[in-house]
């Protein structure tokens, strides 16, 4: 399909604070998107009702969604649990590509759709705790690209390639279940659904990554991981706010940064595959 | 209607670093302290009489949204004041 009738969903609740950057960077590539409020998605707007179908994309952004209450993300999650399961899980097994970014990684997270090793699972497989650090880490870091197949979103992007982006999140630590932990990183490692790790540049070939390079404590220094198929990606780090250079201080300002490649990857997905 | 009171309490061996830095600060001010643990507590009323019933709910409502089975374990009691 043709890049201008690509329709995105930015998913929003009360505390979604990312939406304006998300909007803009798909806005800026071509695409039609389009700031959802979750109450339109489950009917009760009378008028302006809408389903995930009426979008080729969906986007979970950052913030602070209800709050924070119980959990980071939990309660966005339990609101699409109540009503919309069944049609996300179409959704994304008819091959549509689910983004979350920070906040949105965590409703990911707790919605089953992530990591998914085995398909959507009905209670989470992995949590985003408190950082280690115990402190809001709102600066730049640098992720490397690790998925080798092509996948919807990260396409643009080279193997091991050296992104830097801002992250921002008080609970971006990606835990494993300590009894599962080898099996589950074992699976999503074979799945190729290690989509981003933080890295020091100096030496981005090192597994040791220490804090402050990684933010949080993220076990394998995980920033970012897609479902099996690759078309549901969570992230912590902010690719819209690294849309143009300008945004994190490099040169060439007015250029692409390195976060417009995830926006590019995925409508280049959309119009090929749909 | 019958009090529920709900624990969510981190698995032993995940990290509590709400409760590590609890610790220091509590320090600083002079206070001596072997360890802090975060915990977080619910007071839910529901209507239901049958105690029994009113745990299993509270303990559904865990399952579903209150804990994640990841890091979190929970109690649930029923409060009598």
């Amino acid at each position: 399909m043709k890049l201008e009738d690509i329709r995105v969903a930015i998913l929003q609740m009360e505390g979604t604070n990312c939406e304006d950057e998300s909007y803009l960077a798909f806005e800026r590539l071509g695409a039609r998107p389009e700031k959802v409020h979750i109450k339109q998605m489950l009917g009760l707007v009378e008028g302006e009702e809408r389903s995930p179908f009426d979008y080729q994309i969906l986007m979970f952004p950052g913030g602070f969604s209800a709050g924070d209450y119980i959990r980071a993300g939990a309660i966005f999650a339990a609101i699409m649990k109540s009503r919309l399961m069944d049609e996300l899980r179409e959704y994304v097994n008819e091959g549509y590509p689910i983004l979350g970014v920070c906040n949105g990684f965590q409703i990911l997270v707790e919605l089953g759709m992530l990591p998914a090793t085995d398909g959507i699972s009905s209670a989470p497989q992995a949590a985003l705790t408190t950082n280690d650090s115990n402190r809001f880490e709102c600066r730049n870091i640098y992720i490397k690209h690790e998925k080798s197949s092509n996948s919807a979103f990260t396409s643009g992007y080279g193997k091991d390639e050296v992104l830097l982006m801002p992250v921002a999140h008080a609970e971006g630590k990606f835990t494993l279940d300590a009894h599962k932990e080898k099996e589950m990183l074992k699976k999503l490692n074979d799945n190729d659904q290690m989509a981003f790790r933080y890295v020091n540049p100096e030496e981005p070939e090192k597994d040791d990554v220490p804090y402050p390079w990684n933010p949080n404590g993220s076990v394998e220094n995980i920033a970012g991981i897609t479902n099996p198929d690759g078309n549901v990606l969570g992230m912590m780090p902010h690719p819209e706010r690294a849309f143009y250079n300008y945004m994190v201080n490099l040169q060439e300002p007015e250029n692409f940064g390195p976060g417009a490649g995830i926006f590019r990857s995925v409508l280049d997905y959309v119009s090929r595959k749909f | 209607m019958t009090l529920l009171e709900v624990r969510i309490e981190l698995k032993k061996g995940v990290a509590d670093p709400e409760g590590e830095n609890t610790k220091k600060a509590l320090e600083l001010l002079g206070f001596e302290v072997r360890k802090v643990r975060s915990v977080k507590v619910f007071e839910i009323e529901v209507d239901e009489s049958d105690e029994e019933n009113a745990l299993d709910t509270g303990k559904e409502m865990c399952r579903k949204l209150l804990a994640n089975p990841v890091i979190h374990k929970y109690t649930v009691e029923v409060k009598r004041e």
